[in-house]
């Protein structure tokens, strides 16, 4: 009783509200944090990217046509989309409808049916989609006409036929969420098929080698590079990935060791496993990436012979322009997909109808709008599971057609943007329609702070 | 010999080669090509997708019959980086040294290098056998996976580091085994092995002199005691 009659007198002078003072330090999340840590003596894992707060695109706009440039009409006239990769050396380069295409995530991470809905959906909108660490499925390889086949560290279920049957070849570097780091699948999502595809055992909880095994550095890339051209007789463009770190140099380095195409993955890009301390303090900003890797090409004078391919965070029509505009060849998506096909949606749908995962998500500890449990390869909507009922909750037939609705309403946002610039084609998007709305990201993408002509950092060069 | 084709890389060039074992060797009902004067071309032979019989006189740069399927590929002569890297089958013998990275990641088939391996040697192995006549560097069977390697001379630091279910069995001295790696008894079914890869090789020692080395598994499954040692 003393205490209490105590806590209710110094609540009456007023000082119980600094009792209740959160540290800045030691903030509830952090506190947490170390709770946590202390308990499992192992690093928190997790999936999708990084979520604390980056410059992006939102922080840029576009000025529209007025009396200085005039508009296209925007329901009527033309504007073209199409999309040409990989046109440096590769006789057959890969031809697409928009600019859009579906980046690469392992059979393993998703189900083979979300591989499957994937391929349906790229190949209905004339758009490419990517293998992952795990190597291609006869799924993902008959649904879809444009495959772009990864060649990773690991090279899992690497297989020189595939090398054949693809469409194009990606040498993966690295990936925005984890540059430096290998892949990572734990075991509940190593079934029989995907320890099979990687001749591992079931259940192992499997860590990808960060490095590839038969080459180390850009002069060696160069040879590598050139032994898929001779395995593929010069017919199929190479891309190199490399995850956002030190990009001018890096993507200097992929052009000088000889490559179609570049891909660069920024710190927003999103991962099926990761340690949460790789994800979100290691990489820069999709943005600021973007910037270092036109300005590379540009240095090389390579624009409009390398092409460049930018991914990590892409979600919306209006991200698709301003990578564009800001020099961007395509945009690559990987998290913005899986939401489309029921990721951190309250349902799933099952032969039309939808049914709740509400409880499936509240075991996992989790719920709609903050899951990121795909490691564990319980996905309550099937899209990031190898469980034999779980993945049954995505159906093939509809994942492809949400994937497809939502590239088909990026792709006409995209062009909305570019008949308001007033461009009859979305890659006549430039620099000059762009403004930044925050220091930051002004001086990340090298663009004036809105309403103004200040670049922060950049001084025009002199005449 | 009937069905025999002959390059000379002095005058010919190695996308005429590649392509031609590619493309026309099949229909030209050829079973053994001879390629002269490599002088050190990279993916030489790399890609073979048919069964053939290639010859090769002298040394070979990197990825020497890179990704092989059933082609058999001999190198008289010594084969720098990622000789008969991702190997799906057939047989590649190296009668020189091989430089690092020799069969990384290969599937399937067998190689034979007479000399030496240099390091990492056998990298990410995915079930093909390798047999070394020579000693092996660092870091050789370094996240192996399957298949089996023999080694008749010695081996430099950190085998078998990370070693998931191949088998390497080593006749020489080993500097020391990598993470996770550990000695095992040889069994009948390993001196078997060890015998039928001599065999392969043409290799002439005894497989009782064999030592086995295999995963301790101690790293198939995060250990929250193990403080990340690995």
């Amino acid at each position: 009783m003393t205490t209490d009659s105590n806590e209710h007198s110094a609540g009456h002078h007023g000082h119980s509200h600094l009792s209740r003072e959160e540290s800045a330090t030691l903030d509830r999340r952090t506190i947490d944090y170390v709770q946590r840590a202390a308990a499992t003596g192992l690093y928190e894992i997790r999936g999708l990217g990084a979520k604390r707060v980056v410059p992006n695109f939102d922080d840029l706009v576009f000025l529209g046509a007025s009396l200085s440039r005039y508009p296209l009409e925007g329901y009527r006239e033309k504007c073209s989309t199409r999309t040409v990769l990989g046109t440096r050396f590769a006789k057959k380069p890969v031809e697409l409808a928009i600019p859009i295409t579906i980046a690469g995530m392992s059979f393993g991470a998703l189900s083979a049916n979300v591989k499957e809905a994937l391929g349906r959906a790229a190949t209905e909108m004339g758009t490419s989609t990517t293998t992952g660490d795990g190597g291609m499925t006869r799924e993902e390889r008959d649904s879809s006409r444009t495959l772009i086949y990864q060649c990773l560290p690991s090279r899992y279920g690497f297989d020189p036929d595939d090398v054949r049957s693809a469409d194009a070849i990606e040498i993966v570097i690295g990936q925005g969420a984890k540059p430096g780091g290998g892949g990572m699948l734990l075991g509940q999502k190593v079934n029989p098929r995907v320890a099979a595809m990687r001749t591992l055992p079931e259940g192992v909880d499997q860590r990808s080698a960060s490095r590839h095994p038969d080459w180390t550095g850009p002069d060696d890339l160069a040879i590598k590079i050139r032994e898929l051209r001779e395995i593929t007789d010069w017919e199929k463009p190479i891309y190199v990935k490399v995850g956002a770190t030190r990009v001018f140099n890096d993507v200097k380095l992929a052009v000088h060791s000889g490559a179609d195409v570049i891909v660069v993955d920024g710190m927003q890009g999103g991962t099926a496993a990761t340690q949460t301390c790789f994800i979100e303090h290691v990489g820069i900003p999709t943005l600021a990436a973007l910037r270092q890797a036109v300005d590379a090409i540009e240095d090389l004078n390579m624009r409009g012979k390398v092409q460049l391919i930018i991914s990590g965070g892409i979600r919306t029509g209006a991200d698709v322009a301003k990578a564009i505009a800001m020099g961007a060849d395509a945009v690559s998506i990987g998290q913005g997909v899986l939401v489309a096909l029921g990721c951190n949606s309250e349902t799933y749908v099952q032969d039309g109808q939808h049914v709740s995962a509400l409880a499936d998500y509240h075991r996992l500890g989790t719920a709609p709008g903050f899951c990121h449990h795909c490691h564990t390869g319980q996905c309550p909507v099937g899209v990031t599971t190898q469980d034999a009922l779980l993945e049954q909750r995505l159906q093939p037939l509809t994942g492809a057609r949400r994937v497809r609705n939502y590239l088909k309403t990026l792709n006409m946002e995209l062009t909305t943007i570019a008949r308001a610039c007033g461009k009859q084609d979305v890659h006549h998007l430039e620099r000059e329609d762009l403004v930044a709305l925050s220091v930051e990201a002004a001086a990340m993408a090298r663009l004036p702070l809105a309403g103004t002509s200040w670049i922060p950092g950049y001084s025009a060069p002199t005449m | 010999m009937a069905h025999l084709k002959q390059f000379d890389l002095a005058v010919t060039t190695l996308r005429e080669v590649n392509h031609y074992l590619h493309k026309q060797m099949v229909a030209d009902g050829v079973q053994s090509v001879s390629i002269l004067n490599p002088d050190g071309a990279h993916s030489l032979a790399c890609g073979m997708n048919a069964p053939a019989d290639i010859e090769i006189d002298g040394h070979v740069g990197y990825y020497v019959a890179g990704m092989n399927k059933y082609a058999s590929v001999t190198v008289n002569g010594n084969a720098g980086p990622g000789a008969a890297e991702n190997m799906m089958s057939g047989f590649v013998r190296v009668r020189g040294f091989a430089s690092t990275s020799a069969a990384a990641s290969a599937r399937g088939g067998c190689m034979v290098i007479e000399g030496d391996a240099s390091t990492r040697c056998g990298i990410s192995l995915k079930g093909a056998d390798i047999v070394v006549g020579g000693d092996v560097g660092s870091f050789s069977g370094f996240m192996a996976q399957a298949g089996r390697m023999v080694i008749c001379g010695d081996a430099g630091d950190a085998l078998g580091d990370s070693l998931y279910e191949a088998v390497i069995y080593v006749r020489g001295k080993v500097k020391s085994l990598g993470a996770d790696a550990q000695y095992e008894t040889m069994a009948d079914a390993d001196r078997a092995s060890v015998a039928e890869l001599l065999g392969v090789a043409g290799f002439k020692h005894d497989p009782a002199e064999f030592r086995r080395i295999a995963s301790a598994r101690k790293l198939y499954h995060w250990n929250a005691d193990a403080n990340q040692e690995y």
